[in-house]
């Protein structure tokens, strides 16, 4: 296992290297001169100069690519163009928010895709089947943003039990916070973090829930499970202990997967609901052509994903030792 | 009874999928001759006005008619999501077919390109290609197609690696066939019904990816009536006239559950084990 985390984990680099890459080249794609489009057709030429020598446009190209990388390992991403910040200060001041939303539907996705998905294999062919796959293909067809302004218009216009947009205290200080005895911050904190989670969470959980159940379905025709039945060993041990516990391995791999869509759909969510995180300040980057800001909010979303990626391989590794022996 | 309503009734998804794509082809092929608007003409005296004889869906706020905007709306949608699919499945075919049949340095170097697209984000490559790029027609089906292309390498990639050591691909080379024609006539057919199944769903996948964007306000620009945008600048008015996000947002939904409802049974049809693998 040991030898296979390092080997794993050894890939990440080349990986990273060519992300960096792409991302440098992003500014390379602009049409027409890179200085005039991100600073509008109104700019004089002094300040054209200025920024073309503050981004390095003036050098060659393995040059900028080298130096690039040099302040990357630094930590330096550049400076965002209409925000007179480093880049790294405006994606670290956000970067919680997106955390949050993303791992808390994540963390409902899962939750009700393993309900769903189990039920339905377990109940194949009823009713409770036929529903369950329904709510899937509808959630999978369902656009996030759609669903997004649907849950408002219900629950925040209509019923107005959640707050329609904005974020609370971050969670974990108003954990905190609960624990000095004030629950109101934190209930706060949940109630505004409910509605983004939600519309995110559903079209992971419809994926999960027709994994799982796919999956479930696989292994439970399996011989042992014959077997176990047979031996009398009790329905809710076989459709667990064996029947769950083998179906996990797809489950994680799609996990891993639909993470990198949870980050796509997390700039759309945070849009609806103004949420505060990366994604929103992607999307206001990517309309004032802020490209030393796209750069920097793509690496850390790219980066992102490869980590959860790696998390998931090590942990497919760990439920299978077949993996392990590719 | 008769065979072809039995067939039907074994291929339920198949057939609704087929029946709900087929109608929005015509409706985004024949939106003139089916709306009585012009999709951007305003009309100020009837503005926000509710759903009614007049205006089957009703209109927005600058008067303009809901049902041809998203009659109009559907062609945007439709042409962007087969063009990108078709495109990238194209390109990814060719990729997957060199890779696997030369394999080498060249499926190394070709293997790579395509796990350095996988690792971003899909959505997030999209968006970093437009803010270079620019918004537009043009540069979300460039966008969509760098996003899509790889998943069609990998799958005929895996299916020529399989099918070139068979005897049939070892005679015809034997028999003098050249690489392009073996490549072509002999392993192509069996790669492409994994591939039409992966571009039917892909298609669905596109549609929200685009109208994904041009919600955030970076696919086709206004005033083209696109699903995207309509149902953005219906938000605001989600307090008053609900209606005006909805529409275009159930337009969406529905064109792509049938394109999952048809890639879905294309895949059952295609392939029988799957069939008794979901039963």
């Amino acid at each position: 296992m040991l030898h296979y985390t390092l080997r794993r984990t050894a890939l990440l680099v080349p990986l990273l290297f060519g992300i960096v890459v792409v991302v440098f080249a992003l500014m390379q794609i602009i049409p027409g001169d890179p200085a005039v489009v991100l600073l509008g057709q109104d700019a004089t030429p002094e300040a054209v100069a200025a920024l073309r020598t503050t981004l390095g446009l003036d050098r060659p190209l393995p040059v900028q690519l080298a130096f690039y990388v040099a302040n990357l390992l630094q930590g330096d991403l550049g400076d965002s163009i209409f925000r007179g910040e480093p880049v790294i200060v405006a994606i670290g001041s956000r970067l919680m928010a997106t955390v949050e939303v993303a791992v808390t539907a994540l963390a409902l996705a899962v939750a009700i895709g393993f309900a769903l998905g189990v039920l339905a294999a377990v109940k194949r062919g009823s009713i409770v089947d036929t529903a369950s796959m329904l709510c899937a293909q509808i959630g999978v067809s369902m656009p996030v943003f759609w669903l997004g302004i649907l849950l408002m218009f219900w629950l925040a216009v209509q019923l107005n039990w959640l707050p329609a947009v904005g974020r609370g205290e971050p969670l974990l200080s108003a954990a905190g916070a609960a624990l000095t005895g004030r629950w109101g911050v934190l209930v706060d904190s949940v109630r505004h973090l409910a509605l983004p989670a939600m519309t995110l969470g559903v079209y992971s959980a419809a994926v999960v829930s027709r994994v799982v159940r796919a999956s479930m379905l696989e292994t439970l025709s399996q011989d042992y499970v014959r077997t176990a039945r047979a031996k009398g060993v009790a329905p809710w041990r076989v459709v667990f202990a064996h029947g769950l516990r083998n179906a996990l391995l797809p489950v994680v791999n799609i996990i891993g997967l639909r993470f990198g869509e949870l980050l796509g759909g997390a700039v759309l969510t945070e849009s609806i609901f103004g949420w505060p995180g990366l994604g929103q300040l992607a999307v206001t980057a990517i309309s004032q052509r802020d490209i030393p800001l796209v750069q920097g909010i793509v690496l850390v979303f790219a980066t992102m994903f490869a980590v959860v990626n790696l998390i998931v391989d090590l942990v497919n590794a760990a439920l299978d030792p077949r993996v392990r022996l590719e | 009874m008769n065979k072809r309503i039995i067939w039907g009734i074994r291929h339920p998804s198949l057939v609704i999928g087929l029946a709900i794509v087929l109608t929005m082809l015509f409706i985004a092929a024949f939106a003139p001759l089916i709306t009585a608007y012009d999709p951007e003409r305003m009309d100020m005296a009837n503005r926000l006005a509710g759903p009614g004889p007049g205006h089957l869906l009703g209109t927005d706020n600058f008067g303009r008619d809901l049902w041809t905007r998203v009659a109009y709306g559907a062609r945007i949608s439709l042409l962007i999501g087969l063009t990108s699919v078709t495109v990238a499945a194209a390109i990814g075919t060719l990729v997957g077919l060199a890779a696997g049949y030369y394999r080498g340095w060249l499926d190394l170097v070709l293997m790579r390109i395509v796990d350095l697209f996988l690792g971003f984000p899909p959505i997030i490559l999209a968006l970093a290609l437009i803010a270079a790029l620019g918004p537009g027609a043009g540069n979300v089906t460039i966008a969509l197609i760098a996003v899509f292309w790889t998943q069609y390498a990998r799958i005929v990639r895996a299916v020529t690696l399989v099918e070139s050591e068979r005897e049939y691909v070892v005679a015809a080379r034997a028999v003098g066939l050249g690489d392009v024609r073996i490549l072509l006539r002999q392993i192509l057919p069996n790669a492409l019904g994994p591939v039409i199944v992966l571009a039917t769903l892909g298609i669905g996948t596109a549609i929200i990816a685009e109208s994904g964007l041009s919600f955030l306000g970076f696919g086709v620009q206004p005033p083209t009536p696109t699903w995207g945008w309509t149902l953005a600048y219906g938000m605001r008015f989600l307090r008053t006239d609900v209606w005006l996000s909805t529409v275009p947002g159930l337009c969406i939904m529905i064109t792509v559950l049938g394109f999952n409802l048809f890639g879905d049974g294309l895949r059952d049809m295609l392939d029988p084990k799957a069939v008794s693998r979901r039963l």
